[in-house]
């Protein structure tokens, strides 16, 4: 029986001389009906031009397929070949035959246009629907994806949904018109992880109903247990392995899938957190850090000149301490106030209330020569392009009075080579490193001014899996070198696994649940907590059901005024206390 | 409408800054309006006389009298008396007014509808040949001199063909249209033509933005064809940037075109204002900016009003 796709030696190039500059280098892949295959690979391995070259959008994105053979089985069971295919014939293939669904819900859709307008318009250009048949149709299609209240919606322009709902309207115009074959590339990447599995199992059960098949792309193997048949792994162009889901997950042949499923974190509930370096086994010092009663609040106002009618509580009431040599690291999804708690001890925020006390001595959150420094999520922006990496490192030294002499030298260049940088990267400039290269001379830079606390935010969230697991090594080596307190802020479950010795999960702007790295991963008791484990994919679940849950975040406006109720806490063992629900 | 309130309540609040202003201005030039309307015979005038002219005139009281009075007047709709033509300044706007605002409205429609285009095609033929030689047009018109063009265009009609553009006495639109529209056509593709060009550049850079904004790819997955993609999906974005541009170019050309006026012998309020200027005819300035500010400030007004219909996420008066 002739596959649904069929894709034999694709090459893709780029630039003025595509053959020379070839991003996918011999591809070749069949997909059966109602089959998923997974495509895994870093960035840069060519997963996505694969993806988008086989509706030919890889045309507008200044890619040019240079050889190879692509076939699609059409629903009439003739055979339609998509290398020879006019742009004409292609508009009548995307949409209708392939579906595809994107990693940014949020740029993703355009955001002039009403929702309900974009998903009529899959029904006007490849069912002739029109009218108000046109708005019924857009109506079924939200409503088949769970969005309540799907008429009112229809109205709605991007801007007013949340990127989970957004995920949702796109996944809703690509199936709108039935397609056959679904290409998802990294559909869930730039989402919350519990809205990612709600995404998961969204596209689990549509796949169920409709029985299409799947392209899906992800960097996340460990997301791949759970929807995919087959895999594929890229690397540089090239697939360097692929077959069932099974043989792949528990018998990787090839040296770079063993290292993806070994080297890179990979959540497994608490059971490989941190022996080194824990709270009990380290005679009781001053603590590093220390935060009582932290609220941060931003007024909203009306209009300008007039009173606050309200407050965004971004923190509402935040307590924890941190001991020299440890990592507390702060969980939570995206408006939960992690970043804004962060923020707040390093003084970047106005805090409305609380204290902070770093060392022996009080500081006041305005006070810019605390021994606290920051490093950011994101290496590409977080250095100045301008500068030298000597000026760079250069920065904190003169921002805080200080002059740069032999002495400054001499810890930059100790600090660059205990980096794990070469010598002469203090004449470069930061475009002449890699993100991984980057984000070292970041967590370089804050250790400039040898501090006893580092904040963390999100620091290796931008960077590749396996980059990841390095900069993690390199973070924990210093930690025990130099006695670093971190607070490390992250939405990762894998990645805090690896780094944590205490974990905090903030929800709303509030902790709900504090303690023991091993003993809140494996034994949460908060409701939330528990949510937010059970979203995490890992590579032991396989083809995992995950409920529906539709239930929308809780808004953190409050009126003026008010106060939330004190926490009461109830205590789990000797670190780990929880929130009372009520 | 609680904004389009407030907007219009920052008025009278501009307006009296613009009107210290040119105020101010005007009497820092040197001379006066007896000397500059009798010229040498200004000398032969006894210190009598001149006494009694500016007491006529009102310019022998100190200037915040003069200021007061002039303030005065306007709230009572009054914008004082023109020297030079004898006649209260605000007639003597609205009655060239008209040809200014037909003036400013042509070149706009003449810069949008081939501006537009240049630059939507421009941006969908990237790097080809035909996107350099619009690229290369735009250049061209941005840098002409509007009196180069303008007497260029003038030289070949008549040179060339035989014909003058249509002068003498400038027929209002609602009297003679077509005779109006005979006049107004060439100075209108003078001035539309640099405006052209700018509009050209602006939605062809936006236009490029757009096209490879995330949501266009999603149209295209979808399978909406190339015309639907740019029409339909880009153009809409792209048209903040043209609007903006638009506006502030729509505002100067309501403040007169003087150059093209000249050489048109267009009687429009650039001339009048630069005449009104060499005679220091005080009211008659002082009215025109005020009355040019207040254009400006219009149009402003419904450039920002224009973004929230363009645009959904563009909320107005949101703090």
């Amino acid at each position: 029986m002739m596959p649904l796709l069929s894709v034999r030696d694709l090459r893709v190039g780029f630039g003025r001389d595509p053959q020379a500059n070839e991003v996918v280098r011999g591809i070749s892949f069949d997909l059966a009906d109602g089959e998923t295959l997974a495509i895994v690979g870093e960035s840069g391995s060519g997963k996505s031009v694969t993806a988008l070259s086989i509706n030919r959008l890889i045309d507008f994105g200044g890619g040019r397929i240079t050889g190879g053979a692509m076939t699609l089985k059409r629903a009439d069971g003739s055979l339609f070949d998509l290398m020879t295919a006019t742009e004409p014939q292609l508009t009548g293939i995307r949409g209708a035959e392939i579906g595809m669904i994107f990693q940014e819900p949020m740029t993703s859709l355009n955001p002039v246009l009403t929702i309900g307008w974009q998903i009529e318009e899959s029904f006007r250009l490849h069912r002739g629907l029109t009218g108000r048949q046109a708005t019924a149709a857009a109506k079924d299609a939200l409503d088949r994806v769970r969005i309540p209240d799907a008429a009112r919606r229809l109205k709605y322009t991007p801007n007013q949904l949340s990127g989970g709902m957004l995920q949702r309207v796109m996944i809703a115009i690509a199936l709108a018109c039935n397609p056959r074959l679904l290409i998802a590339d990294e559909p869930t990447t730039a989402l919350d992880v519990t809205v990612q599995a709600q995404i998961m199992a969204l596209l689990a059960e549509l796949k169920r109903e409709t029985g299409m098949s799947m392209i899906f792309i992800t960097h996340d193997i460990g997301l791949v247990a759970g929807i995919a048949d087959k895999v594929m792994v890229m690397q540089n162009g090239q697939a360097v392995e692929q077959g069932e889901l099974n043989q792949i997950l528990d018998n990787a042949q090839h040296p770079y899938t063993q290292h993806l499923l070994q080297d890179v974190p990979h959540f497994t509930n608490g059971s490989t957190t941190r022996s080194d370096g824990r709270r009990d086994k380290v005679a009781s010092h001053e603590p590093a850090l220390k935060v009582d009663g932290l609220v941060v609040r931003f007024p909203l106002k009306s209009r300008f000149f007039s009173r606050a009618t309200g407050a965004v509580h971004a923190v509402d009431g935040v307590d924890f301490d941190l001991m020299p040599g440890e990592t507390l690291a702060i969980v939570g999804e995206s408006g939960s106030g992690k970043s804004t708690t962060a923020r707040a001890v390093l003084g970047l925020v106005r805090s409305t209330r609380g204290s902070f006390s770093v060392g022996a001595r009080k500081a006041s959150a305005q006070q810019s020569a605390l021994p606290v420094q920051m490093v950011f999520q994101n290496p590409y922006a977080s250095l100045n392009p301008r500068l030298s990496i000597e000026s760079i490192l250069a920065e904190p030294v003169i921002a805080t009075g200080g002059r740069v002499d032999a002495g400054t030298r001499a810890r930059m260049a100790s600090l660059l080579e205990r980096v794990g940088l070469p010598k002469n990267s203090l004449e470069r400039y930061p475009h002449e490193f890699s993100g991984g290269q980057r984000q070292r001379l970041c967590i370089a830079r804050a250790l400039m001014l040898n501090p006893s606390v580092v904040v963390l935010d999100e620091a290796v969230s931008a960077l590749d899996v396996s980059v990841q697991a390095k900069v993690l090594e390199l973070l924990v080596d210093l930690q025990r070198e130099f006695g670093l307190a971190y607070l490390f802020i992250s939405h990762d479950m894998a990645v805090v696994e690896r780094i944590a010795h205490r974990i905090a999960v903030i929800y709303a702007g509030q902790i709900v649940e504090i303690g023991d790295a091993t003993s809140v991963l494996s034994q949460p008791k908060h409701s939330y907590t528990k949510k937010l484990i059970a979203a995490v994919p890992t590579i032991d679940r396989r083809h995992e059901h995950f409920e529906l849950d539709t239930r929308q975040v809780p808004s953190l406006v409050r009126p003026q005024g008010f106060e939330p109720a004190p926490a009461k806490w109830e205590q789990f063992g000797r670190d780990h206390m929880a929130r009372v629900e009520g | 409408m609680n904004y389009l309130m407030r907007r219009l309540a920052t008025f009278p609040l501009v307006l009296l800054g613009v009107s210290i202003l040119v105020f101010v201005a005007i009497r820092m030039v040197p001379g006066d309006s007896i000397t500059a309307m009798l010229g040498t015979e200004a000398g032969l005038l006894t210190p009598a006389q001149r006494d009694s002219l500016a007491a006529y005139f009102g310019t022998d009281q100190p200037w915040f009298v003069q200021y007061w009075r002039w303030i005065g007047g306007i709230l009572h709709g009054n914008l004082g008396i023109s020297v030079t033509y004898g006649r209260p300044v605000l007639d003597v706007i609205l009655e060239r007014f008209p040809l200014t605002l037909e003036l400013a409205v042509l070149s706009m429609v003449i810069a949008l509808a081939a501006g537009m285009p240049a630059g939507i095609y421009a941006a969908t033929h990237n790097e080809k040949l035909s996107d350099l030689g619009v690229r290369i047009a735009a250049m061209i018109g941005q840098s002409t001199p509007s009196f180069v063009l303008g007497l260029l265009i003038i030289y070949t009609l008549s040179a060339g063909f035989g014909v003058l553009p249509a002068m003498g006495e400038f027929a209002p639109l609602w009297q003679d249209p077509l005779r109006n529209l005979s006049q107004l056509i060439l100075p209108a593709i003078t001035l539309g033509f640099a405006f052209a060009a700018s509009v050209t550049r602006i939605s062809r850079s936006a236009m490029l933005d757009v096209l490879s904004d995330d949501y266009v790819r999603t149209a295209r997955s979808k399978g909406a064809s190339a015309r639907s993609v740019i029409w339909r999906h880009a153009l809409p974005n792209a048209l903040i940037p043209v609007v903006t541009l638009s506006g502030i170019e729509f505002g100067y050309l309501l403040g007169g075109a003087v150059i093209v006026e000249q050489i048109y012998a267009l009687p429009g309020l650039g001339r009048m204002v630069l005449d009104a200027i060499q005679q220091r005819d005080y009211a008659l300035v002082q009215g025109s900016v005020l009355f040019i500010a207040l254009n400006f400030m219009i149009v402003n007004l419904l450039v920002d009003l224009a973004y929230v219909a363009l645009d959904p996420r563009i909320r107005l008066g949101e703090s």
